[in-house]
């Protein structure tokens, strides 16, 4: 053991503590402002104004409903699992949250560089689904268990194309580590000669996120909020930054894989000025746009047609093209080393 | 033919593409909403608010306890009694409208000869209590004094019509 107790354990430990730091308190401020945005730009879309009265158009909106959340009485059903009933909002926030230590920001500025890091974004993302069950199977209500059931099936179904999506970019890229994949999208953005795959990718994003027009484990208009309706107060809010958390590290994930991460799109003067993280955030921001604009335009599926589109149309088609891939990288010699 | 124009279009996300140009379009139009406290919904002179009794220039009180406001008014909402005043004119000395009864439908201003009881363009007066809807005719003759001007303006632009 190097450097004693202090040097050894606690420094490092705090150095660490404060990088996380330096990664949640952002996120949950764009989490806060990105639910500002949803509103804003579901509004305008609809011509109408949304927020405009806590503080200058609206800006101090989200602090508002925070405190308002944290105000309430959190209410657990008698009927409940009173521990698993109070697990699933946290399991489903701290999910969220732990994703972000692979995510790469800029060329090494990342808190785990480590080499698989896109299965354990994978895993991570896979794990996400065990929050929504245990809050409906806990809540002990119908249209709760109904929203996990829904949940869990639409999840696994659309991580399978996924897994095929992620697979074509390892192929051209030969390796799991979050920068190597960047790295090799200098000069050519995935999305470019994959653009099929990018497109699937976002798609299946949007119902791995439950986003619209996936939404059915929440459908309001069919089973009044799924998975959530049994939850108020803080927990409920858990929920609710873990949704949103999720949506901007699913397109943190679409923006590393096919967008070039940090990399600016040209490389060559005023572009390169720009600093790698503020590009990787601009990317994410209309990513992320795209997401609440589709909410905007599309109404939801019916359940039959999300599995149809998950199975029979995506799943073959993402195989397809890791096949098609991987014979080009082969016939053409591209392979990477 | 048409089998591969269907499976191209469908492939090409051509049709969700198109929904998605039109709301992008809806993005920037001008919003048909209001900023309701700060930006207000012009109003016609004929819009039939909150009442008011009027008063003369000099001062004096329009209404001479005729009663027709109070016969017509098909909610019963007006209570009015009334004597003669020591110069001999004949005055209310009680005028209240309920205003939790009254269905602001203008027949007491319509009756009215001598446009004493009107409603004005005012329809922010919520209260906290049901008590404080209860007008009485102090309430109301403050309510003409203070939409005089506005009063005047628009029983004058409306004049013509009558």
């Amino acid at each position: 053991m190097d450097g004693g107790f202090w040097g050894g354990y606690v420094w490092p430990g705090i150095i660490i503590i404060l990088q996380i730091i330096a990664i949640i308190v952002p996120l949950i401020v764009a989490v806060a402002y990105l639910t500002y945005a949803e509103r804003k730009v579901l509004g305008a879309m609809q011509l109408r104004q949304g927020p405009m009265v806590v503080g200058p158009w609206g800006l101090l909106q989200p602090i508002a409903d925070g405190i308002k959340m944290i105000g309430k009485e959190t209410i657990i059903p008698s009927g409940a699992n009173r521990v698993v009933f109070m697990i699933a909002p946290m399991l489903t926030f701290l999910l969220s949250l732990v994703a972000w230590a692979v995510i790469p920001f800029d060329y090494g500025l990342v808190l785990a560089d480590i080499n698989v890091g896109i299965l354990y974004l994978f895993a991570i993302s896979s794990l996400g689904v065990y929050g929504i069950i245990m809050a409906g199977w806990a809540s002990n209500s119908k249209y709760a268990f109904l929203g996990a059931m829904r949940s869990a099936a639409q999840m696994v179904s659309y991580e399978v194309s996924i897994g095929f999506v992620i697979i074509t970019v390892l192929i051209c890229v030969g390796s799991l580590n979050l920068t190597d994949i960047v790295m090799a999208q200098e000069g050519l953005w995935f999305a470019i000669p994959l653009f099929p795959m990018f497109v699937v990718f976002f798609i299946s994003a949007l119902a791995e996120t439950n986003r619209s027009p996936f939404d059915l484990p929440e459908g309001e208009s069919e089973i009044t909020g799924g998975f959530m309706v049994e939850y108020s107060s803080m927990t409920y809010a858990l929920f609710f930054l873990g949704e949103y958390a999720n949506m901007i590290l699913m397109s943190g994930m679409t923006t590393i894989l096919f967008l070039g991460g940090w990399l600016p799109p040209f490389d060559f003067a005023p572009f390169t000025w720009i600093p790698g993280p503020i590009w990787f955030a601009l990317k994410v921001a209309v990513l992320l746009f795209i997401f609440i604009w589709v909410r905007g335009t599309m109404p939801r599926f019916r359940y039959d047609q999300l599995m149809r589109l998950g199975w029979k149309i995506f799943l073959p088609f993402s195989l397809i093209w890791v096949v098609l891939t991987a014979g080009a990288v082969v016939a053409f010699d591209w392979l990477p080393n | 033919m048409a089998f591969i124009d269907r499976q191209a279009r469908n492939f090409l996300l051509l049709e969700l593409l198109g929904g998605m140009w039109l709301t992008f379009r809806y993005l920037f139009k001008p919003k048909a909403t209001l900023n309701y406290p700060n930006e207000k919904g012009p109003i016609s002179p004929r819009f039939r608010g909150e009442h008011a009794l009027r008063r003369y220039p000099n001062g004096e009180e329009r209404c001479i306890a005729c009663k027709l406001c109070e016969a017509i008014c098909p909610a019963q909402a007006i209570t009015i009694e009334a004597e003669p005043r020591d110069d001999g004119s004949r005055r209310t000395t009680r005028y209240d409208i309920d205003m939790t009864k009254c269905i602001y439908c203008g027949m007491c201003q319509e009756a009215c000869p001598v446009d004493a009881i009107v409603e004005g363009p005012n329809f922010e007066y919520a209260t906290e209590t049901r008590e404080e809807l209860f007008y009485n005719k102090e309430k109301l003759l403050q309510n003409g004094d203070r939409w005089e001007a506005q009063l005047a303006a628009n029983i004058a632009a409306d004049a013509p019509y009558r």
